[in-house]
């Protein structure tokens, strides 16, 4: 049974499939509309979530599915106590395919160990985001037409945030990448990103906490949230949450083509007076993240015999 | 010093100086009743200085945790009184329930009957990660 754990599940063959597959949903979505008929997608969401678990529903609703599940951890029987491996088993009763969230990291990996039906990861505390990865890469592709000799720049918290790590390990498969990674010193990419993917692979970047410096350079930039949620020390959170507010003057000397990407949501690291300038593809972000999500539940259905 | 010889039992040879209360500790030796010697800091022609634990019983032992805390070593058996099998150990590709997930926000922090599994994944640097939240152990 296959599931989705981290990007890195996927071969770079199998990530151009589902680019493809969700290009082909764009352009002719009558044709999947009735694809997942009678099937069941269970959103398990034990930590609270607005887009990627109405990006789920929506992705399964367009697909003709229905949706069942939780948002939050509370109106579970994990409030009693229940376990993930049981709550995976049980719900594996119910549905045809399972998307789960959950604080602790690891957390998705357990449930599919325990399911009978492919578990997608839906974020799993610090840890995996693929879903939020797919949708990047569909954002990154329509933008870019490729992957291939891109200058990304990472910036905000590099050190907290899933969505960059899981960006830099499948971004690392293409051609000719080059990360500048922009943040605090206190959030700096974890060395062992560093060492396992970068250095490894022989990828090229920079580390610097100049975001306007490095702006003229960059192709994408990818902004992130500083989370109130990944700090065990709120003092340490309020120094640093306002590290980089991304301004319409801080574009000055941008490239005209660049793209502006943020996994949202966003508190004020984005000035809303961006939000109109064409570079800004964060909302397309959005619509993109479904796009994947169809593509992938398409997917697992077909390799697991369901559709 | 002396330290008897053993009749029927194990001698975990070749062991890092200073790493041998560390394996003593990981498995579990205090709990066995049974001689054993843990001598540390002997002389070795070989290493230089080494330690020895030697346990007079016939029992299975964790290779898994020997090669975790120094795959260099080596588990000599004994059977009446003469050396049967001389095993090198190596690093285990996984480490089960040998040692704990240190990340508090690990999902084995919260789920008490996980096990607590880990993977090599850099042999060259000994490094092994929780299978759950890659955190290095």
């Amino acid at each position: 049974m296959r599931s989705v754990i981290d990007i890195l599940d996927f071969s770079v063959a199998e990530l151009d499939e589902l680019i493809s597959t969700a290009l082909d949903i764009i352009e002719n979505s009558k044709k999947y509309a009735h694809i997942c008929e009678g099937k069941k997608l269970a959103t398990l969401f034990f930590e609270p979530s607005t887009r990627t678990r109405l990006s789920f529903e929506a992705a399964m609703y367009e697909l003709g599915g229905n949706v069942l599940g939780f948002s939050e951890s509370n109106s579970s029987s994990a409030a009693k106590g229940e376990s993930i491996a049981d709550t995976a088993k049980t719900v594996s009763c119910y549905a045809d395919i399972i998307a789960m969230r959950h604080p602790k990291e690891g957390a998705a990996l357990v449930a599919s160990n325990n399911a009978t039906v492919p578990v997608i990861n839906a974020g799993d505390g610090g840890h995996c985001h693929p879903t939020q990865t797919l949708a990047d890469l569909l954002t990154i592709r329509r933008a870019k037409g490729g992957f291939n000799g891109l200058t990304v720049g990472l910036c905000g918290d590099l050190k907290f945030g899933r969505t960059v790590h899981s960006l830099i390990n499948a971004l690392s498969r293409y051609n000719n990448i080059n990360f500048v990674l922009i943040s605090p010193e206190e959030l700096k990419l974890p060395s062992y990103v560093k060492k396992d993917v970068l250095q490894k692979n022989n990828i090229p970047y920079t580390q610097t906490t100049d975001l306007e410096a490095a702006m003229p350079s960059l192709d994408i930039l990818y902004m992130t949230r500083v989370q109130r949620e990944r700090f065990f020390n709120e003092e340490d959170y309020l120094r640093l949450k306002d590290s980089y507010i991304l301004t319409p003057d801080k574009l000055k000397n941008a490239k005209p083509d660049l793209s502006i990407l943020h996994p949202l949501p966003r508190v004020n690291e984005i000035s809303v007076a961006i939000d109109n300038d064409p570079r800004a593809c964060y909302f397309k972000q959005v619509l993109n993240g479904k796009y994947m999500r169809m593509a992938l539940i398409l997917k697992l259905l077909k390799e697991a015999g369901t559709i | 010093m002396n330290i008897d010889s053993i009749q029927n039992g194990v001698v975990i040879d070749h062991i890092s100086a200073g790493l041998g209360m560390r394996l003593y500790e990981l498995l579990d030796l205090a709990s066995l009743d049974a001689s054993i010697a843990l001598i540390k800091n002997v002389n070795s022609k070989k290493m230089g200085k080494k330690d020895i634990i030697k346990i007079d019983a016939d029992i299975l032992l964790n290779l898994d945790v020997i090669g975790f805390v120094d795959p260099d070593a080596t588990v000599n058996i004994i059977k009446d009184g003469v050396l049967v099998e001389k095993r090198s150990i190596g690093m285990p590709e996984t480490l089960t329930n040998v040692i704990k997930c240190k990340n508090p926000r690990c999902i084995t922090s919260c789920e008490q009957e996980l096990d607590h599994k880990f993977k090599l994944t850099d042999k060259d640097a000994k490094v092994y990660r929780c299978i759950y939240c890659e955190t290095k152990a």
